[in-house]
């Protein structure tokens, strides 16, 4: 077995708080080894001082692969979340067709053997993303489904959602919704503000998102389910997760990183590129959700990579499709914020590693002995400016093009392997 | 006159010598003595001991002189209705289950006496279509000597618009003695039962009880079981939610001191379950562990609003009785299911077919003697008021 080691690095593991320069020893694909003392063989990668964390997971990614093919596909998004220094991605049932089957599971397992970061399917919650008959969840997660989601549409009848929190309960399975409340959003483009009545879009209230989060912390308390609330985007919902983690009910909740970098000035002349879903919101609302990932109540921040070409975005903005690209630039952009002082390095690092790796029950995201070397080595303080062009992946939809940032990945090992070197 | 009393006194000398000459538990002597009748598979045991104490019987002395009477099993049996397990004690229920044990001998079921119930009527009142069990009731109320009625209101003057009220006016005015109610509504039969005069049997009602399939899945243990349910570990399992049976079971088998369990999916199991005095269990495996009976329920699709399970695969994946899962609870254990069964949804065919596990026909044949002995006992409470 083939032996690599990382030394001269700063290694930083968020499921203990570990942080030592040292060397890490790589054998067979696991971690053997790590510390100040460890004498370095076999193949030897010197970081430099730089730092060495578990690689990034990420549990929001959407792919056009099957049915869009020309917007993504498992290939083209490993490759680029191998360059973001990402070596899990979860990818959405949002395809075409749905996920919603367990023969459609396999399908994505296999056509990830190939890729060269760790891909994990998503299973649909309801048949055909319809928000109201119930998927084989059971069967799903047998064969492999880390978690379950309805992709951008949340789960509009209370009752569907009860019967889907209890009858996942069963099966310990992670049950995603997003915090929508539809008839408060419906038609929005945009969040409801004095800018965006000032551009002339329909704005969706903060509050239509505070009322979903509501009921689904009610629905998950009284039915002992396991419930992710997907990508918050307020400082109204991140109250409502607060209060529920006061009364000790496990519930997680996540961010996409879009929400943490940008906010609604970003749409600033109709930039249909800034069209997100939820939307961006207010200045405050982002300092709260930056804050929230320090104090632990946001529990994962994911890069809702949702590539989409050119022309789909290119129109007038309220008829442009929301998302952007996010698999190479998660770190960056969370690099950026740790560097503007604004976010904690350990507790950014937490939200892409250790957290998600226990809400979806995968060894990886931590530095231990047998745990996959699953490892990123990256350099906190470089500059660099964003250039979409540049990216990797099929669609280079991102509103980060142009933008200055601070930090960026240096090399990329999955499974032991190494999978990006930007020296190269 | 009771036979069995001169038997066990005058041929073995009292019921602990009998128990020993015979090899059986002193209980089963003593139910022979308390019944005043030996049910006839033990015919041939005792005919051949009591050879060895030089008395020489016949099978005709063991052909019943009389029926024994509701009182004779110690205390008097004094209920009306038979609406829900929770309007029985303890004593009622043994009296219950003696009487129909007294007509499982298919002696005396074919021949019974129809003095019990002579000038009597029964009406079946069904709201619900039903066939074993309106069936049931039907012969048993034949064979004990009744004017048996059926009515299928479900395609009646219901559907005209009558209200349960006026149809409960109706029915009184034809004077019966006894209305056996199956209704889709909780509570429907006890509604009726204070509109009308005589006594009223709930059949089904909802998903509220379904008390004499209770009782005969009982008597079945009975009779499955050596006389002992008590210290036996139950397994309910499937579609609790939606149970009529399921909850008169769990009441039943509880008061006779089973251990009973619920295996469900969280969707089909009643909120709050967990304080019936049960345990719940949400997996097969864990929720079999041990277990002498498995007692399965129908997945009831035409009960179900919305979707409480994803598919008929999945259910019989996780939920379905097949022999692999049986593995999981004590070896030997037996399999029931209350019917009409959905081959392949809960339970396997060849499950439900083996006659070394299955319960499932001795259930239904347990049925009318059940419900004979069941009627038997509110004639007689009713001729104790008038």
């Amino acid at each position: 077995m083939s032996t690599l080691s990382i030394k001269n690095a700063r290694i930083m593991d968020p499921a203990t708080g570990y942080d030592e320069h040292g060397t890490i020893l790589v054998t067979g694909g696991e971690i053997t080894d790590f510390g100040p003392d460890i004498a370095p063989s076999g193949d030897i990668i010197d970081a430099d001082g730089h730092i060495c964390a578990p690689g990034l997971i990420d549990m929001r990614v959407s792919t056009g692969e099957p049915g869009r093919e020309n917007r993504e596909t498992i290939a083209t998004a490993a490759k680029a979340a191998a360059a973001g220094g990402i070596t899990s991605i979860v990818i959405m049932p949002e395809t075409d067709p749905v996920i919603d089957d367990m023969s459609l599971v396999d399908f994505i397992t296999r056509r990830a053997e190939t890729a060269p970061v760790s891909v994990y399917a998503a299973g649909a919650l309801t048949k055909g993303l319809d928000g109201k008959s119930l998927t084989e969840i059971g069967l799903m997660s047998e064969a492999g489904a880390v978690m379950f989601s309805n992709g951008k549409a949340p789960i509009a009848d209370a009752q569907t959602m009860r019967r889907l929190l209890s009858y996942s309960a069963s099966f310990n399975a992670l049950i995603a919704n997003r915090a929508i409340e539809p008839s408060l959003s419906k038609n929005a483009v945009a969040h409801e503000s004095d800018l965006s009545a000032r551009l002339g879009l329909t704005g969706a209230p903060a509050a239509a998102e505070r009322i979903m989060a509501e009921r689904d912390v009610a629905l998950a308390e009284l039915t002992g389910g396991r419930l992710l609330i997907d990508m918050i985007s307020s400082s109204e919902a991140l109250d409502v997760v607060r209060r529920a983690k006061s009364r000790d009910l496990e519930i997680a909740c996540s961010v996409s990183i879009n929400h943490l970098a940008l906010n609604e000035v970003d749409i600033g002349d109709y930039r249909s590129f800034a069209k997100l879903d939820p939307p961006l919101r207010e200045e405050s609302d982002r300092l709260a959700l930056l804050e929230g990932i320090n104090d632990g109540t946001i529990d994962v921040i994911v890069s809702d990579h949702d590539p989409r070409p050119a022309g789909e975005k290119r129109l007038p903005y309220a008829e442009a499709s929301t998302g952007a690209v996010g698999l190479e630039l998660l770190l960056a952009a969370g690099l950026s914020q740790v560097a503007d002082g604004r976010l904690d390095l350990m507790a950014f690092l937490a939200a892409v590693t250790v957290n998600p790796a226990n809400l979806l029950g995968l060894k990886s995201g931590r530095i231990a002995r047998g745990a996959p070397a699953d490892l990123v080595i990256f350099s906190p303080n470089a500059p660099w400016v964003c250039d979409s062009d540049a990216l990797l992946s099929r669609s280079k939809n991102t509103p980060l093009d142009g933008r200055r940032m601070t930090g960026r990945n240096l090399k990329t090992i999955s499974k032991g392997q190494v999978v990006f070197d930007s020296s190269l | 006159m009771p036979y069995s009393r001169s038997i066990i006194d005058d041929i073995f000398g009292g019921i602990r010598p009998a128990a020993r000459a015979l090899d059986k538990a002193a209980t089963t002597i003593q139910g022979w003595y308390d019944s005043g009748t030996i049910p006839q598979k033990h015919w041939n045991d005792v005919i051949e001991t009591a050879r060895e104490y030089d008395h020489h019987l016949t099978p005709d002395d063991f052909f019943p002189s009389k029926t024994p009477s509701a009182s004779s099993f110690g205390y008097a049996f004094e209920k009306l209705h038979c609406l829900s397990i929770d309007d029985f004690h303890r004593p009622d229920i043994e009296t219950l289950l003696s009487l129909g044990e007294h007509y499982l001998d298919l002696n005396v079921q074919k021949n019974p006496d129809r003095s019990v119930l002579k000038g009597k009527t029964l009406i079946n009142v069904f709201f619900e279509n039903s066939t074993r069990t309106e069936k049931s009731f039907e012969l048993a109320g034949k064979r004990l000597g009744a004017d048996v009625i059926s009515m299928q209101i479900a395609s009646s003057s219901v559907k005209k618009g009558e209200t349960l009220l006026d149809t409960a006016a109706t029915l009184n005015a034809m004077n019966p003695d006894i209305l056996v109610v199956r209704h889709g509504s909780s509570g429907a039969p006890a509604l009726l039962s204070q509109k009308v005069s005589c006594s009223v049997v709930n059949a089904g009602d909802g998903m509220h009880e379904h008390p004499t399939q209770a009782l005969l899945d009982a008597l079945t243990l009975r009779q499955a079981f050596d006389g002992q349910i008590d210290g036996l570990r139950i397994a309910i399992c499937g579609d609790i939610l939606h149970s009529r049976v399921a909850r008169s079971n769990v009441k039943l088998l509880n008061m006779l001191g089973a251990e009973v369990r619920l295996v469900g999916p969280p969707t089909l199991l009643p909120t709050d379950s967990d304080k019936w005095g049960v345990d719940i269990f949400h997996d097969m495996e864990s929720g079999l562990k041990g277990c002498d009976v498995v007692m399965m329920l129908r997945l009831q699709l035409e009960r179900m609003s919305g979707a409480f399970v994803p598919s008929k695969r999945e259910y019989f994946h996780f939920h379905g009785l097949d022999r692999s899962k049986l593995a999981y609870a004590k070896e030997g254990a037996l399999v029931m299911h209350p019917g009409p069964m959905n081959r392949g949804v809960e339970i396997s065919s060849d499950v439900a077919d083996d006659p070394d596990i299955s319960l499932i026909t001795q259930q239904v044949e347990t049925g009318v003697a059940m419900r004979m002995g069941i009627l038997h006992a509110l004639s007689e409470a009713q001729d104790l008021t008038r």
